[in-house]
């Protein structure tokens, strides 16, 4: 098979796929030409991601690379957030096939955007060195 | 419910395909070239195999050449071709923009060998016209090749046409017709075809066995030497059981063709009515120059892959031209040559039908897509910005 019974588990059925409304921070990556986007949307009380939704649009590993994404940062404190891998993700789904690493890839970068983009609307001062520049992915470019 | 709609990737064999080849693995199992009685009853079969594809095609005996497949086929067929032209100074060639990679990675090949490569566009109904071949050629093209219906969107194409323009100019005309054999009446002589590739699988035969149709007279260049099989031009024992099971395969289609191709049509127009109740969505190809089984979509929102492991969670083995299909970032060639955009191309879904499909098939294929389909379109940011207005939809 070409995914593990953890990317089908996660795949088939994805946990926190939705919308927050109002939500404290939003990020999204990819784009519709190279058949991926991820949007995660988050709800941060004290430093903490109280709640988190996404939304996917692309192949079985992208959608499950979201859900298992969100189920690791949910209920931490932002810096712990941050620290996630893209490598953590892909080994808490039992591994990805090489070429779909680039999606565990779009969802350490959601999460980062959506933090990035809750510091930003909150004048909260940050260290930018955590913040990935897109462009350095050689996905899309 | 398990459904089988890939038949374009590969078929079911039939039992009289698996039939004729049993005996040629137990009992006549010598070896063609040897003299003793096993040897050559093994000979007089692979005479008698000959004699069913050239009847069907309408060629002689002399003229099919037993390969590993439609790849194979393809690769010799050029080849030779480019051989031949280089002797007389002639290194263009005229092909399309969605053909098979057998034949685009080959002409890539000779590309940089020094050939000069024409590939036509396919207007988005995916079919090239014979006048854009008469305007393509020049004094220095040595090939046309052109496949007969395309494997993905299946657009047949006007081969007799193209093959009277071919032939009016002396121009060699090869088609890849690994789509269409044994689905469409394929007549070489009336068509002006020179040379020809089929696959057995694509038919209900066995995999790794297919022909090479070539003209009298056409000098083929070996891709494999070795012995006298195949008069010197493929070096290396016959598959026996394979070639007896691809001729009684397409003996088996093509007497039961018209039979098959009556009951296949309505199943198809009843999917593609089907399918295009779902909003957002496009019939790729024109909706009625196309093999009997084929349907191919795109759905505006969602990407393929996705959809292909939902459908066959269901029970629907179905192809797509997604990327992450086909392993790379780009989406079908074939999908981008008819102009369909990367975001849309992402979106498609192929499912090619057999006379083995029921009505009762078509209509949970149809439900099953409509479910698939609207369930990522639920987690779809892009379907989101879509439904929101923040995107413009590209098809309507």
């Amino acid at each position: 098979m070409l995914y593990s019974e953890k990317v089908m588990d996660h795949f088939k059925n994805p946990r926190n796929v939705g919308v927050i409304e109002n939500a404290d921070g939003v990020g999204e990556v990819g784009n519709a030409k190279c058949g991926d986007i991820m949007r995660i949307y988050l709800k941060i009380d004290n430093d903490v991601i109280s709640d988190v939704k996404f939304e996917t649009f692309g192949c079985g590993s992208a959608i499950a690379s979201s859900s298992m994404a969100t189920e690791m940062i949910k209920g931490k404190p932002l810096s712990e957030a941050l620290e996630l891998t893209n490598k953590a993700v892909a080994e808490a789904l039992d591994g990805l096939p090489a070429y779909k690493m680039h999606c565990s890839v779009l969802a350490e970068e959601a999460i980062k955007n959506a933090i990035l983009d809750y510091y930003k609307k909150n004048n909260i001062s940050y260290d930018h060195s955590l913040f990935p520049d897109c462009e350095a992915c050689g996905h899309c470019h | 419910m398990k459904i089988y709609a890939d038949n374009a990737a590969t078929t079911k064999m039939s039992r009289k395909a698996i039939d004729a080849m049993l005996p040629y693995m137990d009992k006549i199992y010598g070896n063609p070239s040897s003299l003793y009685t096993i040897g050559q009853e093994a000979a007089e079969a692979l005479m008698q195999a000959r004699g069913t594809m050239a009847k069907y095609l309408n060629c002689t005996p002399r003229e099919i050449l037993f390969t590993s497949g439609g790849s194979e086929a393809d690769n010799q067929a050029i080849i030779s071709a480019a051989r031949l032209g280089a002797k007389k100074d002639k290194k263009h060639i005229i092909s399309t923009a969605f053909e098979h990679h057998a034949v685009l990675h080959t002409l890539e090949k000779l590309e940089k060998e020094g050939y000069e490569v024409t590939l036509l566009d396919v207007h988005e109904n995916g079919i090239v016209t014979p006048e854009q071949v008469r305007d393509a050629i020049r004094p220095d093209t040595c090939l046309v090749t052109i496949m007969y219906a395309n494997n993905e969107i299946g657009t047949i194409q006007p081969i007799g046409e193209i093959g009277a323009v071919c032939r009016e100019a002396g121009v060699l005309f090869h088609t890849d017709a690994v789509q269409a054999a044994g689905h469409l009446p394929i007549d070489v002589e009336k068509e002006n075809i020179d040379m020809l590739s089929l696959s057995a699988h694509k038919f209900h035969g066995p995999k790794g066995t297919g022909v090479l149709y070539a003209k009298k007279g056409i000098l083929l260049t070996n891709l494999i030497e070795g012995g006298a099989q195949e008069r010197g031009k493929r070096g290396g024992t016959e598959n026996v059981p394979a070639i007896m099971g691809m001729a009684a395969a397409f003996e088996e289609a093509c007497q039961h063709r018209e039979e098959y191709a009556k009951k296949l049509t309505a199943l198809r127009d009843q999917l593609i009515e089907g399918l295009s109740g779902i909003p957002h969505s496009i019939l790729n190809g024109d909706a009625k120059k196309r093999l009997p089984g084929n349907v191919n979509f795109c759905f505006e929102g969602i990407e393929g892959e996705s959809l292909l492991l939902l459908l066959d969670e269901k029970g629907i083995s179905a192809s797509s031209g997604s990327a992450c299909t086909s392993g790379s970032l780009d989406p079908s060639h074939v999908l981008l040559a008819i102009g369909r955009i990367h975001d849309i191309a992402h979106g498609s879904l192929r499912l090619s039908l057999s006379e083995e499909n029921t009505e009762e098939e078509v209509r949970y294929m149809i439900k099953s897509v409509e479910e698939v389909v609207s369930y990522l379109r639920q987690m779809s940011p892009v379907w989101r910005d879509l439904q929101e207005g923040k995107r413009e939809y590209v098809i309507q």
